[in-house]
């Protein structure tokens, strides 16, 4: 086996400029929970690593703006030990805690559940539907990315040679918001999601639902933003028609695989009822933040 | 290229080793350093016998580069009794006989270790979840529940 190159950058433009320069086969290394497992199976031949844990702006959590902005690197454990994150985004914080083990989560970043695409990972529907921006560091400078636009299907995602998702801005809360993340999988824990629906939304002072995002995982190439379904809830005070509607618009945007996890018909019925449940629950939590 | 030169802390003893870059942190543990109590199981994350801590926190040594260890603080089974005094965890995976082949065992104790630092008072359920990254194939882990709920009611002085 060739040797590999290992080198722990302590910016981020040092690390673009070693990936850009890269004129052999690259990886970054953040939790590395995956690219491990890949290096070991023998999938990467990789003669440069790039580890990210070295550069401090990736590694933190911290208030931006009246929002937050999560390090691309930083480990799911720290992030959901963060107690004025999680008070604010209790949907993306259950979503992170679905990922993996205590162990896996020492390590494994949200960065690294976003950038490696996979269609099922939990993180991202709960993002998307809080509108989570990606900030791209590249050779070209940087560009901010919507992170329903960072997957483009199953482990590949939209990044140009050399750039790297420094971290993901989480927008400032709107009074009376809540968000919910449910997956459905065959166990309670250490499982992948056969489907997973974020709900993300904001009531007026009339109880009326004024702004939704909804992101829906692991029925399509990769997590998907659905519009349609958003548009079910605003302008509802989340009452039992609008959650037919919704549900109706999730399965209406499915498009998943069949196999051993989940058929298509199952897949498409389970995640309109999941989309139900995490309305629910993102309205209570709209409605405790008075 | 010549291998990394790694400068560590393990157990609280200033350690240094050279590795490949390849070299995974369980592989340097084992092979290099000769500390064989952290077990490899599965070797993809999946098992947790080769659990340890970083910095306090809880990972998986097989997804770890050795080089990744340059000046972190590693915490092993070999560091949890002191001296001939077990741990109050390994007493009570004694009395309770929760351990048959013991290849889990290393890494239940060190995660039971860590959960008890952050919650010294975990219910029955807390305490299966924060342990569902460990696999036992020999005792079906109700023995393995209660030793880790026993321990903890000690170390509470409950």
């Amino acid at each position: 086996m060739s040797e590999m190159r290992y080198e722990a950058p302590t910016t981020a433009s040092a690390a673009v400029s070693l990936l850009a320069a890269a004129q052999v086969p690259a990886k970054l290394l953040a939790g590395g929970t995956d690219l491990l497992i890949q290096m070991r199976s023998g999938h990467q031949q990789l003669a440069l690593l790039v580890d990210l844990k070295g550069i401090a702006e990736m590694n933190t959590v911290v208030a931006e703006n009246g929002g937050f902005r999560i390090g691309a690197a930083m480990g799911c454990m720290a992030l959901v030990e963060n107690e004025s994150f999680t008070k604010a985004w209790p949907g993306v914080t259950d979503a992170v805690k679905l990922i993996g083990s205590i162990q896996i989560k020492g390590r494994a970043s949200v960065g690294g559940n976003v950038c490696n695409a996979s269609p099922a990972a939990d993180s991202v529907p709960a993002l998307i539907a809080a509108g989570a921006i990606a900030s791209v560091l590249g050779p070209a400078g940087r560009r901010e990315v919507a992170v329903e636009d960072i997957a483009a299907g199953p482990g590949k995602n939209t990044l140009a040679q050399g750039e790297i998702v420094t971290s993901f801005m989480l927008p400032k809360r709107a009074p009376r918001s809540g968000d919910a993340y449910l997956r459905f999988t065959p166990r309670t824990e250490m499982d992948i999601a056969v489907v997973g629906v974020g709900i993300n939304l904001t009531l007026d002072d009339k109880g009326v639902c004024s702004a939704a995002r909804v992101g829906l995982g692991a029925v399509a190439e990769r997590a998907l933003l659905v519009p349609a379904a958003a548009a079910a809830l605003i302008g509802s005070k989340v009452d039992e028609p609008a959650l037919a509607n919704l549900a109706a618009a999730v399965s209406a945007a499915c498009r998943p695989i069949d196999d051993k996890r989940g058929t298509k018909a199952f897949r498409t019925k389970v995640a309109g009822v999941l989309a139900r449940r995490a309305a629910l629950i993102a309205l209570t939590r709209a409605q405790g933040e008075n | 290229m010549a291998k990394q030169h790694v400068i560590t802390t393990i157990n609280g003893n200033a350690t240094e080793f050279l590795c490949e870059t390849r070299q995974t942190m369980l592989d340097v543990l084992r092979d290099e350093l000769h500390m064989t109590g952290t077990k490899e199981g599965c070797g993809s994350g999946d098992c947790g016998a080769c659990s340890v801590t970083v910095d306090g926190r809880l990972v998986c040594s097989c997804l770890m580069l050795g080089v990744e260890a340059q000046g972190k603080s590693i915490n092993t089974i070999e560091g949890m009794a002191e001296g001939g005094t077990l741990h109050v965890l390994q007493r009570k995976f004694l009395e309770h006989a929760a351990l048959q082949c013991g290849i889990c065992t290393p890494g239940f104790l060190i995660a039971a270790r860590a959960l008890l630092e952050v919650n010294p008072d975990p219910t029955e359920e807390e305490a299966r979840y924060w342990l569902a990254g460990n696999l036992c194939r020999c005792t079906g882990y109700q023995k393995i529940i209660e030793a880790v709920l026993d321990a903890a009611r000690e170390m509470r002085g409950a």
